[in-house]
């Protein structure tokens, strides 16, 4: 109930290929995320297996049936985009009854439907009034219950949580992570923010220009990232990436060490440079350091670590936690 | 426009613009409210004289004002029909991207940049007429005796002469008003299971409503006077089978001239025009409301 394979899918529109080959299988319950810059076609991909967009060649399966020329409404997915697209002249009740109104479900099974899901996402004291006398968190819950009420085989998010400010998406971040749990259905979601990315993740799928980079759980992602592009899009800060002498030092084109793995101290290390700028955010400091021969490096200290701007510092970047990428950019 | 000053220099700049509309509505408002008091023909001259209410009393129990306000209703609902349910078909149709868009927008638009007595000429002269018109030569072509449009349904043909010059603006508010949905809704409403039809129902005629509500309120009002076509075409006849409350109101002032008369038709005119606005506004204002 809720696997999804792509083989070898591709789209072009006119003579730009945005998607050469893709090949990918998510299984039943799994919560995927595309992550990657925008432009990569992580919203066209979404848009493919929504059905929304044909695809130009290749074969999408749903539960191992063959779904890639069935109608968007017939895949049995139901997708919240960015904007919510909510229907502006219905009530809360009437946005979320709307698909099983569609569906031709008698009015009181969908009642039931509507006021469980409405209970579901807190929004039962909202249901009469209409979308733009709501917040967005609670639009967004909207567009969510008005997913749910189909018990879709999957949920398709579109950078759900781009339109809402800082703290109200961390909120819907581990909302929608509950729901999850809630409900075990498949889940797929965009988004450029590699945060969301390794917060809610199963398996991480790094896109770029339209090619897979890497596909992982969180942690394999950050462990072994198998390119320079993974290695430089997960985790934050990025990692460090260094070339020339001090790279060629390890015998490879570029090395790699992230900040948290770089140990930071006054008097001794093998790195020595000019602190530029130092960022304190009490649990973490992290330091800009100009580093002589190497270049700019961030390092990050736990708690608070006294340093100001123009002092010396020194840098060890621990031995065991340095990647190292061939000239091509892959892992070595 | 915050301090008391900056308040009453905003009330003396704008006082003449104010007083010269303000004047130029009263002063002939009030003149055709004398007139229409008066027993006032110009077939004689420097005879006029105190008449009461005699002209309202015999503008109102004509025969003919009877039909002209059935016609005039008729006429406006008519032409708004035709209008928002063909100008809501045609902003679906020119909504496609096709080939040649820009060109097939332009040429819908064009009906309305033509003078009134202009296209009434060419629908009576090229069109309708039972000889020559184009109407009559399709009928001849399928061996059917050719329709005297403009004898025999007089207000059905000035319907759609008006029809058609206001076809494009509907076409064109309704069709921008159409490019305004979020796509994202439609798509919404697909992945949700509707239909083109339920889709349509449920998310496109509900956006259209206010550019609807606009349509028929601007329209309205330009329909409640239309006048060059009707003169151009039937001269309200056969009878008074294509007389409006305009016309009826011109033929009282200009062909009989009876100007008392001609004036208590007018504020007939104007106050039945409100009637029909308080209807409209009550009826659909709420739409416009945000």
């Amino acid at each position: 109930m809720g696997s999804i394979t792509l083989e070898k899918v591709s789209k072009s529109f006119g003579t730009t290929n945005v998607i050469p080959e893709i090949d990918l299988e998510i299984a039943d319950g799994e919560f995927v995320v595309f992550v990657g810059p925008s432009g990569c076609g992580k919203s066209t991909l979404l848009r493919i297996i929504a059905g929304l967009e044909d695809v130009t060649s290749g074969t999408i399966r749903i539960d191992g049936t063959d779904a890639t020329h069935e109608a968007p409404a017939k895949r049995g997915l139901s997708m919240v985009f960015q904007s919510y697209a909510l229907y502006p002249h219905m009530s809360v009740y009437g946005n979320i009854a709307f698909p099983l109104k569609m569906a031709g479900e008698d009015k009181s099974a969908i009642d039931d439907k509507v006021r469980s899901a409405a209970r579901v996402l807190n929004l039962t004291d909202y249901l009469d009034r209409k979308p733009r006398q709501l917040s967005g968190g609670q639009r967004q819950r909207v567009a969510i219950g008005r997913a749910i009420v189909r018990q879709p085989k999957a949920f398709l998010f579109d950078e759900p949580l781009s339109n809402l400010d800082a703290a109200l998406r961390v909120n819907m971040r581990l909302e929608i992570s509950e729901l999850h749990h809630q409900l075990k259905t498949t889940m797929i979601y965009v988004t450029h923010d590699q945060v969301e990315a390794m917060t809610m993740a199963d398996k991480i799928v790094v896109l770029n220009a339209g090619r897979i980079e890497q596909v992982g759980s969180p942690l394999e992602l950050y462990r072994n990232p198998k390119n320079l592009f993974v290695a430089g899009f997960i985790g934050s800060p990025k990692m460090n990436l260094i070339d020339g002498a001090a790279a060629a030092r390890e015998k490879a084109a570029t090395i790699g060490v992230r900040p948290e793995h770089i140990v930071l101290s006054k008097t001794e290390g093998p790195w020595q440079g000019k602190v530029t700028v130092v960022e304190h955010l009490g649990a973490d400091t992290f330091v800009h350091v100009d580093v002589d021969g190497v270049g700019s490096v961030t390092a990050r200290a736990p708690g608070e670590f006294p340093v100001k701007h123009g002092e010396r510092v020194f840098l060890t970047p621990e031995a065991e936690k340095l990647y190292r990428f061939a000239e091509n950019g892959e892992a070595l | 426009m915050a301090t008391l000053r900056t308040r009453s220099a905003a009330r003396l700049m704008m006082t003449p613009a104010v007083l010269t509309l303000f004047v130029w509505m009263i002063v002939p408002l009030a003149m055709t409210l004398y007139f229409s008091l008066l027993r006032y023909n110009l077939l004689m001259p420097g005879m006029e004289e105190w008449a009461g209410t005699l002209n309202y009393r015999y503008f109102l129990t004509d025969p003919a004002f009877g039909a002209a306000l059935v016609n005039t209703l008729l006429l406006v609902g008519g032409v708004l029909l035709i209008t928002i349910v063909g100008g809501t078909l045609l902003a679906l149709l020119l909504d496609q991207p096709f080939f040649g868009q820009g060109i097939v927008r332009l040429l819908v638009i064009a009906p309305f940049f033509v003078m009134p007595t202009v296209s009434a000429l060419v629908w009576k002269n090229m069109l309708m007429h039972p000889v020559y018109g184009i109407f009559a030569w399709i009928a001849r072509l399928f061996g059917l005796q050719p329709v005297d449009w403009l004898a025999n349904l007089p207000l059905f043909s000035v319907t759609m002469i008006v029809a058609w010059q206001w076809l494009p603006f509907a076409t064109l508010i309704l069709l921008t008003a159409l490019q305004s949905l979020d796509e994202e809704q439609k798509e919404a409403a697909e992945m949700d299971g509707a239909g083109p039809i339920s889709r349509f129902i449920y998310i496109v005629l509900p956006h259209l409503a206010r550019a609807m509500t606009v349509v028929v309120l601007i329209e309205t009002i330009f329909l409640l006077s239309v006048f060059a076509e009707i003169l151009v075409t039937t001269n309200g006849g056969p009878g008074y089978e294509s007389t409006n409350i305009t016309y009826l109101v011109y033929a009282q002032a200009l062909l009989q001239f009876d100007v008392g008369g001609a004036s208590a038709g007018g504020i007939v005119a104007v106050i039945l025009a409100n009637i029909v606005a308080i209807f409209l506004i009550r009826l659909i204002g709420k739409n416009l409301e945000a």
